[in-house]
C-alpha cells in the first residue's frame, strides 16, 4: 500500500467538518496528523482505546479531577483554552498535594472552525502539557453542527499520585490559622473581560494562567506535610467566593485585610471603571494557602522565593465563628462582610 | 490609584470620625438619608458605618433606579419581548428584578426563540442603538431606567435614531426625577413617616441638574441637604457638615462635590433632555406610589422611537409581594433587616423584591455586606 495515499490535513485554509467526528479516516487523520504530532508520547502512539499507567508507589493515593473548558474568546492576553485546559486541571491536582502524573483530554469541535485556529490551540496545549511534565496520553474528538457549539470547547482529565502526609483539604481549617495567597488577584477574569467584544479596552492585563504545581511542591518543601492545612486555587467567583467555600467547609470564620491583597494597579483601574470587585475576579495561576501561624512566615517566604508566588502576601486569619462570615476589613479603616458571589460578573471565563 | 485612594484614606478617615464624634451633641441622635443608592453602597462597602458615633445613624434613601421600578413596567418589558418579538436591550441590574408570574428579565430570556427576539445587557444606550444599526432586521428596544444622570445618554440616543431614521430602534422610558421622590420622603402623613435631620445629596444627579433644584427642601421643608460625592471621605465631610448645620440650627443646601457639581449643572445635558423628553403626569413607583409630574416621557415628535407609542403598550400596576417591605425601606422607614423575608426567602440569588437586586439597594447592600452585623460574632 501506497504511503500518504490521502491528502494531508489543509491546516492553512482547511475547515473543520462533520466528517472529522464521524469515527471514520478523516477523524483518524485529523487525530494522526494534529492531535498525535502536537501531544507526541509513547501511550497515545499505542492508538489503543485507552492508556496503560504505571501504578504510583505503595504509600502513594491516587487523586482524579476533571475540568471542562468554554472560555470565550478562545485566545487571550496571557493564554488560549488549550493552555488553559492544562493549567485549569494540573492546578486541581496540584491543590489536592498531588504530583500531577497524566491527562485525557476530549475536544468538541464546532463544524466551520478553521483548523489553523485550531492547530494554534493544540500547539499551545501541547507545549503546556510539556512545560507542566504532564503528558495527554488519551483523547476523544466530536464535531457537532455549525451553531451548536462556540468554536472549540475541551474537557480534561488528570491523574495524580499524592504523596504520604499531604492531607490539606478546605476542612482542615482551624482557628487562629492563618491566610496567604500567592499573587495578585483577578488578573484571569479581567484579562479576559478586557477583550469580549462588548467591551474591548486597552490594556497590558495578561492572564495569570499557569501550572502550579511546582509552587505547591515547593511549599510541602519548606514546611511539615501536615502544617499545610488548606490549598485551593481560586478560579470561578474569585478569591472571595473560595474564602467563603473554605469557611463554610471548616465551619470558621476568616477576618481579611483588604489592604494587604496584592492587587495589579491596572486590575483595579479597570475594575474601578466598570463596577467590579478584584476579589470576584477568576485567577487561573494563584494559589490560596491556609497554615499554622507558626509556620506562616517559612510558607510565606517558599511562596516568594518561586517565580510565581513572587507578590505572595499573607492576607488574613481564620477565626471561630459559627455563621462562617468572611469578614473584611476595608482600608478605609471599617468592617464589612466578604460574601459568595452572587450572580455572574462574567460569562465564560475558563 | 491616583484620585481614588485619596478620597478611600484610612487615616484621613480616622480623623473625620474623630471630628464627627466631637461634633456630635451626645445629648441627641442625629438621622440624616443618603438619597442615592451610590452613597448606601460606599457606605457598606467601606464600612463608614463603623467610624460613625453610634448616635449618628444613616437612613438609606430611594435614589436606586432598579429599586424603584415597578413590577408592571418590567412587565411590559418582558410582554415586548415574548408577544412582540423584539428584542429588549437595558442595563444589567434590570434583568434580575422579579416581574409577574415567577418571570425577569433573565428568566424570560431563557424561554424566547433567540432567532426572533432576545434580551441584552447593555453598558449604555449606544451600544443599543449600535446593535440596531448593525442588524436592521432585529426590532430593537432599549428599556431606559435612572435618573436624572442616565436620562442625557437616551436623549442623545432617541436624537441620532431620528436623524438616522432609524425604523427598527426606540426606546421603553421609565427615567424619573429625583427632586419628586424628595417630596414624596417628606410629604407623609403626620405621624407617619421617618424622622430625619437632613440629606446628603445625590452625587452624579447634582453633576447634571446642579444643587438649585434642591432649594425647596431647605426654603419650603427647613430641612437641611449636603450634596456629596460617591467615595467614603465624600460622605464622611458630609455628614460633618449635616451634623454641624444641626447643631447651628441651619438649613442650608451645601456642596461637598464641588469638584464636579456646579449651582446651575451642566446646561448642555439638561438642553439635551428638556428637547426630546417632557414631563409625564403621573408616574407609580415602587414604594412611593403614584407620584405627579415625577417622571419623563418622550415628546410627541419623537412617537416613532417611543416603545410605548409605537406598540401600543399600557401600564398595568402590579402589587408587590404582600410580605416585602421594598416600600417601607425605599420610605426610609424600615430598616432591611425589618423585613420577615429578608435572608430567609428574599436573598440576591432569589429576589422577592427589587431592593435584593442592585448592589445600589439598601437590602442587596446589607446582606452583602453588612448582615454579620446582625448577629454577634465571636472573636478570635
Amino acid at each position: 500500500m501506497k504511503a500518504h495515499y490521502t491528502r494531508p490535513l489543509d491546516l492553512k485554509q482547511g475547515r473543520v467538518d462533520m466528517n472529522h467526528g464521524a469515527g471514520g479516516r478523516a477523524t483518524a487523520q485529523l487525530v494522526a496528523e494534529l492531535f498525535g504530532r502536537a501531544f507526541d508520547n509513547p501511550w497515545l502512539a499505542q492508538g489503543d482505546d485507552g492508556a496503560v499507567l504505571p501504578a504510583p508507589t505503595a504509600d502513594e493515593q491516587l487523586v482524579m479531577a476533571c475540568d471542562g473548558h468554554v472560555v470565550s474568546p478562545l485566545f487571550f492576553p496571557g493564554g488560549d483554552i488549550g493552555s488553559l485546559a492544562v493549567h485549569g486541571t494540573v492546578n486541581d491536582l496540584a491543590v489536592m498535594g498531588a504530583r500531577p502524573l497524566y491527562l485525557s483530554a476530549s475536544f468538541i469541535l464546532e463544524e466551520g472552525y478553521p483548523l489553523a485556529d485550531l492547530k494554534r490551540i493544540v500547539d499551545s496545549m501541547a507545549a503546556a502539557s510539556r512545560a507542566a511534565g504532564v503528558p495527554v496520553v488519551t483523547g476523544d474528538t466530536k464535531v457537532v453542527e455549525q451553531g451548536k457549539g462556540d468554536g472549540v470547547f475541551i474537557t480534561t482529565t488528570g491523574v495524580g499520585a499524592r504523596p504520604a502526609g499531604r492531607i490539606a483539604s478546605g476542612a482542615r481549617a482551624a482557628a487562629g490559622d492563618v491566610v496567604l495567597v500567592s499573587g495578585s488577584m483577578g488578573d484571569h477574569g479581567m484579562a479576559i473581560l478586557a477583550v469580549r467584544e462588548s467591551l474591548a479596552f486597552d490594556s497590558a492585563i495578561q492572564s495569570d494562567s499557569a501550572a502550579l504545581h511546582g509552587l505547591v511542591d515547593a511549599l510541602y518543601q519548606a514546611l511539615p506535610a501536615d502544617a499545610v492545612h488548606v490549598l485551593r486555587d481560586p478560579t470561578r467567583g474569585g478569591l472571595a467566593t473560595t474564602l467563603n467555600e473554605i469557611a463554610r467547609q471548616s465551619g470558621l470564620g476568616m477576618r481579611i485585610d483588604e489592604a494587604s491583597i496584592p492587587v495589579h494597579p491596572q486590575v483595579e483601574a479597570a475594575c474601578e471603571l466598570l463596577g467590579l470587585d478584584p476579589l470576584y475576579l477568576a485567577n487561573e495561576g494563584k494559589l490560596i494557602v491556609i497554615c499554622a501561624a507558626s509556620h506562616a512566615d517559612a510558607a510565606l517566604a517558599a511562596l516568594r522565593d518561586h517565580p510565581l508566588g513572587r507578590q505572595a502576601a499573607r492576607i488574613g486569619e481564620v477565626i471561630a465563628d459559627d455563621h462562617h462570615f468572611v469578614q473584611l476589613r476595608t482600608p478605609l479603616g471599617g468592617m464589612r462582610m466578604l460574601d459568595w458571589l452572587s450572580g455572574e460578573p462574567l460569562p465564560r471565563i475558563c | 490609584m491616583k484620585y481614588v485612594d485619596e478620597f478611600r484614606d484610612g487615616t484621613l478617615a480616622r480623623g473625620l470620625g474623630e471630628a464627627i464624634a466631637r461634633a456630635a451633641d451626645p445629648a441627641r441622635d442625629y438621622a440624616f438619608m443618603e438619597f442615592c443608592g451610590g452613597h448606601t453602597h460606599a457606605i457598606s462597602r467601606y464600612g463608614v458605618i463603623d467610624l460613625l458615633p453610634s448616635n449618628v445613624r444613616m437612613i438609606h434613601g430611594p435614589g436606586c433606579p432598579v429599586c424603584v421600578l415597578p413590577v408592571g413596567r418590567i412587565d411590559m418589558a418582558i410582554r415586548l419581548a415574548m408577544e412582540q418579538a423584539v428584542t429588549i436591550c437595558t442595563y444589567g441590574d434590570c434583568l434580575r428584578v422579579p416581574a409577574s408570574d415567577g418571570l425577569s428579565l433573565l428568566k424570560a430570556r431563557a424561554r424566547l426563540d433567540k432567532s426572533r427576539a432576545d434580551i441584552r445587557m447593555v453598558y449604555s444606550a449606544a451600544d443599543a442603538l449600535a446593535l440596531a444599526q448593525r442588524e436592521p432586521q432585529r426590532e430593537v428596544v432599549f428599556l431606559a431606567i435612572g435618573f436624572e444622570t442616565t436620562t442625557p445618554p437616551t436623549a442623545l440616543v432617541l436624537q441620532q435614531a431620528r436623524a438616522l431614521g432609524l425604523k427598527n430602534f426606540s426606546v421603553l422610558c421609565n427615567h424619573v426625577l429625583t427632586p419628586a421622590a424628595i417630596v414624596a420622603i417628606l410629604d407623609h402623613p403626620e405621624g407617619k413617616g421617618v424622622r430625619l435631620d437632613g440629606f446628603i445629596g445625590p452625587a452624579h444627579v447634582s453633576t447634571v441638574i446642579g444643587s438649585r433644584p434642591y432649594d425647596f427642601v431647605a426654603e419650603h421643608y427647613r430641612k437641611p441637604v449636603v450634596i456629596a460625592g460617591f467615595e467614603p471621605l465624600d460622605v464622611m465631610q458630609s455628614i460633618l457638615m449635616l451634623v454641624s448645620q444641626v447643631n447651628e440650627g441651619r438649613h442650608d443646601i451645601e456642596n461637598e462635590f464641588s469638584r464636579a457639581v456646579t449651582r446651575d449643572g451642566n446646561r448642555k445635558a439638561q438642553a439635551l433632555v428638556e428637547a426630546v423628553f417632557e414631563l409625564r403626569p403621573q408616574y407609580e413607583w415602587r414604594g412611593l406610589g403614584s407620584l405627579p409630574d415625577s417622571a419623563l416621557r418622550i415628546r410627541p415628535e419623537f412617537a416613532a422611537w417611543d416603545a410605548e407609542a409605537r406598540f401600543g403598550l399600557d401600564y398595568a400596576p402590579v402589587a408587590d409581594h404582600k410580605s416585602c417591605e421594598c416600600g417601607t425601606i425605599l420610605r426610609g422607614e424600615k430598616r432591611p433587616a425589618d423585613c420577615k423575608l429578608f435572608g430567609t426567602a428574599c436573598t440576591p440569588e432569589t429576589p422577592m423584591g427589587s431592593c435584593m437586586v442592585s448592589s445600589e439597594g439598601a437590602c442587596a447592600a446589607h446582606f452583602n455586606y453588612g448582615r454579620f452585623r446582625d448577629i454577634a460574632v465571636v472573636a478570635a
